[in-house]
This record gives structure tokens, sequence and C-alpha cells, in this order.
């Protein structure tokens, strides 16, 4: 199962650090990374690949979402379906 | 591949704008529960609806938490319980909706439609029971809502039912004085009731549906509105354009939830509505999208020609979105749910004459409209009979959903709280529809339902 992590916040020193050692820690793959600043927020996406992953879908959005409040982010993970579904044909 | 737009643009339709899946409805049948014993049927109807919707609420959550989109509600609908109940050795229907209550309790849904009767071409005794057993039934339950489907473009309008329907409104509203007549916000009569409806309070599970089923409506006014906040002076043609492509994503979306549900709940996946449901939260509202297309306020003459190419850009963009459309599928207009219609009701702006004309064009009719508490049961019948007129002969569902709000006079609100709203109380005419109602009969089916 693919998805994408989205974090949006203060920009700061260490974010993707942050953010790949979780992802690493729990066998998530990182297939893609993008990152831009949006509106004066920085704002990174993350297209991994779950296949791996040893949290279930719901824990692992737990503990990224914990991880972003601990940092002052938002970060939140979506399947990649509802993106395909809603901009492609 | 990582597309930083697509992602940016559904996150702020889902944070920004509203977006959501109204509801996943999952219809039951309950025709196994038919038993001459209503205790015993009642114990059937509460064991089949737990069953059948043990895991509905908890696979709601975990599709809305994977694909990061908020499914508001998670709701049932059951087979028509006159057809249940009419087997049954007893007069009250009351128990029924008890049963029906409680296990929605259980697995925790908020409503629970189909204590419901068709009779449209005439009663059967337990249709007449159960449209007796209405008041109580709403009065000493939480969750469940009822429906009566008083006309059909075959069958005519069923004149008797029709006026029945005036009383029972009344009723309602007295037994639930103390919330407002909060019984007639869960009761719905239609024309042209459709079978697969995942919207409440008019859900039930038609008869020529399979044993359980999985429907699902869309959502997305705001997302709409804010599409054509781009479009300022532009033709008409861009307008309708732009609906369409917006309804395709809203929809599309849909369709991903729904079959996602129906493979994980191994329970066929029926249809998607194409509702655009308003809620009463600022930034959800269909009066603001037509306000958006240059009216200074919904009501203004335009507004139906306005709702109009709404409703209709909107089913041409989702029913390419879906493998199967169906239920209202069209825009909702229920004033207490809507911000701009409150707005615009509150000010005069509104009226109940402007409202009808709306319901020719649009789904689904009067909906949560608050009217004075002394209006009489044959004007509230009378409205019913005029809604009924215009979708036997539209060949369309309509419906009403009016609370003579008890106490209330024109110009107060009534507050029913959460998705309900609140409901400014509006004007009916004064004028005695009486002895037009009291003739009883049929208004016999149009010509033009006369199709072999």
């Amino acid at each position: 199962m693919r998805a994408i992590v989205t974090v949006i916040g203060k920009d700061q020193v260490g974010i993707i650090a942050g953010v790949s050692t979780l992802l690493a820690s729990e066998d998530v793959n990182i297939l893609d990374i993008s990152q831009t600043v949006l509106q004066g927020y920085f704002t990174m996406f993350m297209l991994v690949d779950l296949a791996a992953c040893r949290l279930s879908f719901r824990e692992l959005a737990d503990a990224l979402d914990k991880k972003g409040q601990e940092r002052g982010l938002t970060i939140r993970i979506q399947r990649t379906e509802i993106f395909d579904a809603m901009h492609r044909i | 591949m990582l597309n930083p737009q697509e992602i940016i643009a559904t996150n702020e339709m889902i944070d920004q704008q509203n977006l959501d899946i109204r509801t996943i409805t999952m219809g039951i049948s309950l025709l196994g529960c038919i038993d001459p014993d209503p205790a015993v049927c009642c114990r059937k109807i509460y064991d089949r609806i737990t069953k059948c919707a043990e895991n509905l609420v908890k696979t709601g959550e975990d599709i809305e938490s994977e694909f990061g989109i908020p499914i508001v509600n998670k709701r049932i609908s059951v087979t028509p319980m006159a057809l249940i109940a009419e087997s049954c050795n007893t007069e009250d229907y009351v128990p029924f909706a008890k049963a029906m209550d409680d296990a929605a309790r259980e697995v925790g849904v908020n409503f629970i439609g189909g204590f419901s009767a068709l009779v449209h071409k005439g009663f059967t005794p337990g249709d007449l029971r159960l449209i007796e057993s209405i008041p109580e039934a709403l009065a000493q339950t939480q969750r469940v809502c009822s429906s009566v489907n008083v006309a059909t473009t075959k069958a005519g309008i069923n004149m008797d039912a029709v006026a029945k329907m005036g009383q029972t409104i009344k009723k309602s509203a007295q037994l639930t004085a103390d919330s407002g007549g909060m019984g007639c916000a869960k009761l719905v009569v239609f024309a042209n009731a459709v079978e697969d409806n995942p919207f409440m309070a008019g859900a039930f599970h038609g008869i020529g549906e399979p044993d359980c089923v999985i429907n699902v409506g869309v959502s997305g006014p705001g997302v709409v509105y804010h599409a054509l906040k781009t479009m300022k002076g532009q033709p008409f043609d861009e307008v309708a354009e732009t609906i369409k492509k917006t309804a395709f994503r809203i929809t599309r979306m849909g369709q991903l939830v729904a079959q996602e549900a129906s493979r994980r709940l191994g329970v066929p996946f029926g249809i998607v509505d194409l509702s655009l449901a308003p809620t009463p939260a600022i930034g959800d509202s269909v009066a603001d999208i037509l306000e958006e297309m240059g009216l200074s306020s919904v009501g203004a003459h335009g507004t139906t020609a306005a709702l109009a190419l709404l409703n209709d850009a909107v089913k041409k963009g989702g029913v390419m979105a879906s493998s199967h459309v169906g239920g209202l599928s069209g825009a909702f207009i229920p004033v207490s749910e809507d911000a701009g219609m409150i707005r615009a009701a509150q000010k005069g702006l509104l009226t109940l004459s402007k409202l009808e004309a709306m319901t020719c064009v649009c789904s689904v009719g009067l909906d949560m409209i608050a009217v004075p508490g002394d209006t009489p049961a044959e004007t509230i019948a009378a409205i019913i009979a005029d809604e009924a007129a215009i979708g036997v002969v539209n060949n369309k569902t309509t419906a009403v959903r009016i609370i003579p709000a008890p106490g209330k006079i024109v110009g107060d609100v009534v507050d029913f709280g959460g998705l309900l709203g609140s409901a400014p109380v509006m004007p009916v005419s004064e004028c005695d529809s009486g002895t037009f109602i009291r003739r009883g009969g049929r208004i016999p089916a149009p010509m033009h339902s006369l199709k072999n």
C-alpha cells in the first residue's frame, strides 16, 4: 500500500531527518520526496510504501501526528488512491 | 508519482472547503424478520440490524483515517416497517420503532430510517397502523426516522394520505413540543420516493433492493462555491463547466469510498448519491453558490434558474465519475441546515412560494421548514399536495419536511442543534384549504404516466 505523508509548518532544522527517522524505524520505505515553501510555510510531501510497515495504518498516523505536535508541525498520512481518484482518469 | 498540486488541491478541499462524505448508509432488508408475535419480530429486527451493521461504524472510521477524508455520518436504512409489522397481531407499532432505535444505538449510528409506509395508491391495515404510530414512535425514540410516500407519477396522489399526514405532522409537533417539534424533523412525506436514498430523514431500504447494500452520499457545496469564486463575470457556459469538473472530482472520491466500504464490509455496493448537501457550517452552503452566481440573496428573481443550472451540472459531472448513480441525486435546499438559506429566510427574502418554485428544478422539496405552531393540519396537507403535484407531474422526487413549531410565531427561530441546524419560522398563506383537503380520494395519475 502506498501513501502520501504531508508535513506543513514553520521551517526548522531537522524536519526531514525527524520524519524519515520515524518512518525508517517502522520499516516504511520512502519512494519520493518533494518540498516547497507555500504561503510562508514549509511544506513537504513524501510518497511512501507501507508494504513492510510494522504498524497498522492508524498507529502510524498517530505516531506521525504525535511527532508533528512535538515540533509544531502538521503531519498527516493518506493513501494515494484518494488523490488518483480525484485528479486522474 | 508525487504531484504536489494535486495533494494540495485535495487537502484544501477537505480542510478549508468542507469536502466530506456525508453518509455511508447500509440498507438492510428486514423481510426475514416477519413473525406473528410482535415481541419475537422486534427481537429479530434488533438482531438482524446489529449483526449486519456491527462493523459499519468502525469500517467508516478506518476509511476516514486512511484516506484522510471525513465521513460525517454512518447510517442505516431498513425495509419499510409497515410491510414487516403488518404480519404481527398488534395495533401498536411503536415497539418496532424502539427495536430500530435500540439497534441503532448499539451499533453507534446517529439515524436509522425506514419507519415507513408506501401508500401512494391506498392503505393496507398495516400502513394505517404505522401512520397512526408515527407521532408516538418519533417522540419515544431518538434515532428513528420516518417517511411516507403519498404519491407517484404512476399512481397519482393519495389525497386521503395527504390529509392524514397533515394531522400526523401536527401531532408529532405537539408530542415533541419541548424540543421545538423535533419529531417533525425526522418525518418526510414523499412523492416518487426512491428505494436507495442514503440521506436522512427519508431513507428506507426499498423492496427491490438486495438483502444488504452500501449506498454513499457525497457532499461538497463549499468546494463548488470556492471553484465559482474564480469565475466572476464569466458566462454561464463557463460556470456550468466549472461545476461539472468539480462534481466529477467529488464524486470520484465518493465512488472510491463506496467501493472500499463495500469491499471491507463484504456487502454489495449500491449507488453513489450525487446530491449537494449543505450543513449549517459557514462555507458549506448551497445558497452561497447561488449567490456567487450573481444574486444578492437566495430568493431573488433568478434563483430558480441558478439552481436549475447547478443541479444539472452536478449530475452531468457526477454521473461519469460513478459506476452507479442513484438515490436523490440533486441539490438539497433544507432551510434550517444551510447558513445562507437561514440568512435569507430571516430577512424575509426567501419565501415558501419561492422555495416551492425551486423544488421544481432540484432535489428534493420543502425541507426543514418551520412554520407557525398554529398552522392548521389542512394547510400543511395542502402544502404537501402542492409539492406532490410538482413531483408527480414532473416525474421527479419531491418531499415535505415541515415543522409547525409549537408556540412559535413568524420571526421566531427553532434550534434543533447539530446537523439539523436552526429554522426561522416562515409565514404560510392564511387562506383556508380545508374544504379542498377534506374531499379525499385520489388525484389521478397524469397523462404522461401512460408510457407503455
